[in-house]
């Protein structure tokens, strides 16, 4: 190599301009790195000029090197700039691409809804726990002696006709004895079924327990009656217990279930199985009243036939319906919408 | 039972607003079901004389009317109504007069024809709803006056009350009256009694009693010359008020007294009654009575009966009299009767004969016993004023069983331990003896019961008696100790989280009646098993269902009906089934049996438009929210199922380590659902959960995952059909075991060049160690011994 060490200077000015030049106009990752080896790679006139380096003059050598290596590392900078820019602009290009309109997708999928009286339950259930109670349950299938006799409803009794009960056909059910069986027209079974079981098992009150359940009604279905519906009954049964701490107990529940506001009043009513009884309202927020259900001291007659002393022993008892709160609660105008099983209804609650 | 405060004011002063009454009767323990203002006349209304009736020309049905309102000046009224005619006095709403519907009278047009006011017909002035068409006054009156003074109505308030049946003394204004007082601490019927007394023997007229068990007492009196005619105006107001029909003075004085006192009474013809004598029997089987009713009853043992003289029976105690001795226009001399009936026979007669009257109900529920000779005397009373009559001293009696009132202790210290609130002996007196108990002592108290409340029997009856006229909204409220903690059962908790991963699933909770029509177990393929109903309200739910599949299947049909498929449902309910052994464990000994056999819950599921691989996914989804892995399926026709697409269920007992059955996994039967005009298939699942909740379920242990890398080896293998895939899986699985960490099916397919009855199936098999990277001679090793052990397998061969 004769050329003096000034053409080389000079050319590697210009050879840097131009690769400047040319890589700013290349617009493609797979272009920028044809563009890099041809201005750097082994073949290219820069690596050309390095090689020539040891025939350039001992006292410009080290100049010429230094112009070799600027002109080398403002390139390849230029390359890295380049490529970023390029990798910016198609990551860019690629999410453009992608863009949805996620609002397409609202309303396509059926979702699952846990029945509304399942709903309306496990709140009651929750907020009983949470005041220390259990959760117990019993057969729909019963004998006319856990759903009327041990109640205080002996077979003469008048008030009997005012559940309209289902009996079970007699002929097919081998070794049923005398036993009269029928649909349990209320949940208080499950109430003789608990106090029995704790004299049996030796333990004896107290007991504090509720009781939800499937309950049947011979009854036509129309809007506001189903011959089955759902009740929930609370017992409670200790030494000492008054109506006091039932009003109390209802209260408590009014606040925790209804909410802190509203309040709850008892009125004297009638039941077989309790006595004293009473209706229990719960105020409402227009300032009416609404009748939720029954409670009352558990009737000596029914501790009696339970095993328990009613000297020794007192309880009382609150149940209601889980249908008319749903119902209530979430403005259903038809109680058959609840057994109809219209998916557009369960959808909704 | 309909009263009006205006009634109860004759026994109690009263000056109760409305609603002041309605509350106070409900805290008492009489619900009030409805409150109606009557009588609540628009002072504007005013007597006009109809002037003229002329057609509308453009309308049929509404006529121009012309009247005289009274000042001189005509006025052309619209009427709808045709029952005036020229000359008749009508009621007059002018423009401007408020109804007590709240309308405003307006002048307006009707088709083009002016109308200067309102012709009002009794309902439309709030004076009852008895007749059709306008008011048309029947005395004299001067155009002009306002109405309220010529018909002399004052505004009065008619109260419902839902009589409980534990308050037989209710059923009268006198009783309402005397809790109402008590409670007020008002004075109580301060006049006593009528001022007619019967007594003395009775001339012409005699009694007998045959069934002293079914009859306290009988009682008979006349009363003559006696004009059968229409009712004064007041009384029949008061009978429409309570909702009674006026009929004639006779029966509405009858009426009206059973109303005021609560004790019926039935007037006979005397002139139908041979010699004045009634007797008292008891039916005989068979026997026949027509009743004022019409109709003709068939009496029975049980039956109480009227009889005369010749043993012919006049009339079915405590029920409804019958039709021939009926008071008539005629009768000039009635012989009225008045008795106390033993409340189970009246109640037995009543229902089987589906008989109710205003008197049964009063007998059944037991009418007081000592009420029987005021209730008489006032009955005489009324007539001698309104009908005429003359009493004929004296009256027949005889007594049978009458029920003697209770004494009983009540102890102070009861009532505090019951009501949770302490009552020293006065306040006890004070608030029992209003309501006319006896009280004696200071400590021990004894309570004598009065005649018209024979519920009272024992010291509880008391104790609520003190709680309900001290107002129980009074008592304290305290909240028991309560020493157990409040918890859901595993069981309990168990069926909460399958709702919950059902709904995650997507699918909507359904609850069916759990009735079945008969047939609807043949159309689901099912045995025909269930218990049956004996008295069904109809034979569409006569069948108490042994399965959820035929309710489930119908609302997946309904809702295809409406348009609405693929439709996943779920439901969690009790099934029923006929079987050894039903309910043996209520027998005397053991009365405390948990669970019926025979009764189960279960857990259905139907899957709309899918197939039955949705509901085996479904299936261990559930058993993972329950903490049960790795169902056992046995492939095998089940009921009501495709016999090529169903299995039985078996999970392990962690308790005996033993497979127990817990339902069944597969799609609906295509007949099935053909017969249900279902066109999609529908998977099912159905779990015993019975047998599910109550097992035995060890908590799963947690076991570190490898950190080293992880090797996958694709196989596929052909197998004859009648290999289960799992077959397949677990021999790799074993075999593979510790290093196999997980089998995955990817891909099954048939091919002719399979061959007819084989199938390819084809794994992900994965390789890890806990402990170090393998390397690939190991796998290798292993591969080949699942290749071999598959291999072992009928028919089974590597795809290669």
């Amino acid at each position: 190599m004769s050329e003096g060490h000034d053409e080389i200077l000079e050319e590697l000015v210009g050879l840097a301009a131009d690769g400047l030049d040319e890589l700013a106009a290349v617009d493609d990752l797979g272009d920028l790195g044809a563009a890099a080896s041809r201005f750097l790679g082994k073949h290219s006139r820069l690596s050309q000029l390095k090689a020539g380096l040891r025939d350039v003059a001992a006292e410009h050598r080290a100049t010429v090197g230094e112009a070799l290596n600027l002109a080398r590392t403002q390139i390849e900078s230029a390359v890295e700039d380049r490529r970023a820019e390029l990798g910016e602009v198609a990551t860019r290009t690629r999410l453009d691409a992608e863009r949805l309109d996620l609002t397409e997708e609202l309303g396509r999928d059926r979702h699952g809804h846990l029945h509304v009286i399942t709903q309306t339950w496990e709140q009651l259930e929750d907020v009983f726990v949470g005041m220390g109670f259990t959760v117990a349950d019993g057969p729909e299938v019963e004998t006319d002696w856990f759903n009327f006799e041990a109640l205080n409803l002996p077979p003469s009794h008048p008030a009997r006709s005012l559940w309209d009960t289902l009996y079970l056909d007699p002929d097919g059910l081998a070794g049923v004895g005398e036993e009269q069986l029928l649909l349990r027209t209320h949940t208080s079974p499950v109430q003789i079924r608990t106090m029995l079981d704790a004299v049996r098992t030796g333990g004896g009150p107290p007991i504090h327990v509720v009781c939800p359940g499937r309950v049947y009604r011979r009854d036509t279905a129309d809007a506001t009656h189903l011959p089955v519906f759902h009740q929930i009954e609370m017992l409670v049964v200790d030494r000492d217990v008054s109506m006091a701490d039932l009003a109390g107990t209802i209260e408590a529940f009014t606040k925790a279930y209804f909410g802190g506001d509203l309040t709850s009043r008892l009125r004297p009513s009638y039941f077989p199985f309790t006595e004293p009884s009473a209706e229990v309202d719960i105020s409402q927020p227009d300032g009416s009243w609404l009748e939720v259900g029954g409670c009352g001291m558990v009737h000596p007659n029914v501790l009696r036939a339970c095993g328990l002393d009613p000297e020794e022993w007192s309880g009382f008892a609150f149940g209601f319906g889980i249908d008319r709160l749903a119902k209530i609660r979430h403005g259903v105008e038809d109680l058959r919408d609840f057994v109809t099983n219209d998916i557009r209804f369960l959808e909704q609650l | 039972m309909r009263l009006a405060r205006s009634w109860l004011a004759e026994f109690t002063p009263l000056e109760l607003a409305a609603d002041e009454l309605s509350d106070l009767l409900s805290d008492l323990g009489l619900e009030v079901e409805e409150v109606t203002t009557v009588g609540d006349v628009p002072s504007e209304v005013v007597v006009a004389r109809v002037l003229e009736v002329r057609p509308h020309p453009d309308a049929d049905r509404i006529r121009l009317v012309d009247v005289d309102p009274g000042d001189g000046s005509p006025l052309q009224v619209c009427c709808g109504a045709n029952n005036m005619a020229a000359g008749d006095l009508v009621a007059l709403a002018p423009v401007g007069t408020v109804m007590p519907d709240g309308l405003e009278i307006a002048s307006r047009r009707m088709r083009g024809q002016v109308s200067d006011g309102m012709l009002c017909s009794e309902r439309e002035l709030g004076l009852g709803d008895g007749h059709e068409g306008i008011l048309v006054l029947d005395g004299p009156a001067t155009p002009g006056s306002p109405l309220v003074d010529v018909l002399g109505v004052r505004p009065d308030v008619v109260v419902e009350v839902d009589v409980l049946p534990n308050r037989p003394d209710a059923l009268s204004v006198l009783g309402v009256a005397r809790d109402v007082a008590a409670r007020l601490g008002t004075p109580f019927d301060v006049d006593g009694g009528p001022s007619v007394v019967l007594d003395g023997p009775l001339e012409g007229a005699s009694v007998a009693l045959d069934a002293p068990d079914l009859c306290g007492r009988f009682a008979t009196c006349v009363l003559d010359d006696v004009r059968v005619g229409p009712s004064p105006a007041w009384l029949a107001a008061r009978l429409e008020a309570a909702g009674m029909r006026p009929i004639n003075v006779v029966v509405d004085v009858t009426n009206y007294v059973m109303l005021e006192l609560g004790q019926p009474s039935h007037a006979f013809d005397l002139a139908l009654v041979p010699d004045g004598h009634l007797g008292v029997r008891r039916a005989r089987a068979g026997e026949r009575l027509v009743t004022l009713d019409g109709v003709e009853r068939t009496l029975d043992l049980a039956d109480a009966v009227v009889v005369d003289r010749d043993d012919r029976v006049l009339a079915l105690a405590g029920v409804m009299g019958g039709a021939e001795t009926e008071i008539s226009g005629t009768t000039t001399s009635v012989l009225l009767e008045v008795a106390w009936w033993d409340p189970p026979t009246v109640a037995a007669t009543s229902a089987r004969l589906g008989l109710h009257s205003e008197a049964s109900l009063r007998f059944k529920r037991g009418v007081d016993t000592g009420i029987g000779r005021r209730a008489m005397d006032r009955v005489a009373e009324l007539l001698v004023e309104h009908a005429g009559a003359s009493v004929r001293p004296g009256v027949a009696e005889v007594t049978g069983d009458l029920p003697v009132p209770a004494t009983i202790p009540l102890r102070p210290e009861r009532v505090a331990r019951t009501l949770g609130r302490a009552f020293p002996t006065d306040e006890v007196r004070s608030l029992l003896e209003p309501m006319g108990f006896g009280v004696v002592g200071d400590d021990e108290l004894v309570v004598s019961v009065p005649t018209w409340r024979p519920d009272c029997t024992v010291e509880v009856d008391l104790v609520e008696e003190v709680g309900r006229m001290y107002g129980l909204s009074r008592l304290p409220r305290t909240l028991p100790r309560i020493t157990q903690r409040g918890r859901l059962t595993e069981a309990q908790v168990r069926r909460r989280a399958i709702r919950r991963t059902l709904v995650g699933a997507g699918l909507s909770e359904a609850m069916p009646l759990p009735f079945l029509a008969p047939g609807d177990l043949e159309r689901c393929e099912l045995p025909v098993t269930g218990l049956l109903l004996a008295n069904p309200l109809v034979a569409e739910e006569s069948v108490l269902r042994p399965s959820l599949l035929p309710g489930l299947v119908a609302a997946v049909a309904y809702n295809a009906t409406h348009r609405s498929t693929e439709v996943r449902l779920f439901e969690i309910g009790r099934v029923f089934e006929v079987g050894e052994g039903v309910l043996t464990d209520v027998g005397d000994s053991s009365r405390a049996g948990r669970v019926l056999a025979g009764e189960r819950e279960r857990l259905g599921v139907v899957l709309g438009g899918r197939h039955a691989g949705s509901a085996v996914r479904l299936l261990e989804a559930v058993l993972e929210a329950v903490g049960i892995v790795g169902p056992t399926l046995v492939n095998e026709p089940l009921p009501g199922l495709h016999p090529g697409r169903s299995a039985r269920v078996r999970v392990r007992d962690d308790r005996t380590g033993s497979l127990v059955d817990v339902g069944s996994v597969g799609e609906i039967h295509p007949v099935v659902l053909e017969r249900h005009g279902i066109a999609e298939a529908v998977a099912w699942l159905d779990l015993d959960l019975s047998v599910l909740l109550a097992l035995e379920v060890a908590a799963r242990r947690a076991r570190s995952v490898s950190r080293y890398p992880s090797a996958d080896v694709d196989l596929a293998f052909v197998v004859d059909d009648a290999v289960p895939a799992e077959t397949v899986r677990a021999t790799v699985r074993e075999t593979g075991a510790p290093l196999v960490t997980s089998v995955r099916l990817f891909d099954v397919f048939r091919s002719d060049a399979l061959g007819p009855g084989r199938r390819s199936l084809a794994y992900t098999v994965r390789f890890q160690a806990p402990d170090r990277t393998l390397t690939d001679p190991e796998v290798a090793e292993v591969r080949q011994r699942i290749i071999e052990a598959v291999e072992s397998i009928d028919g089974a061969t590597l795809r290669s």
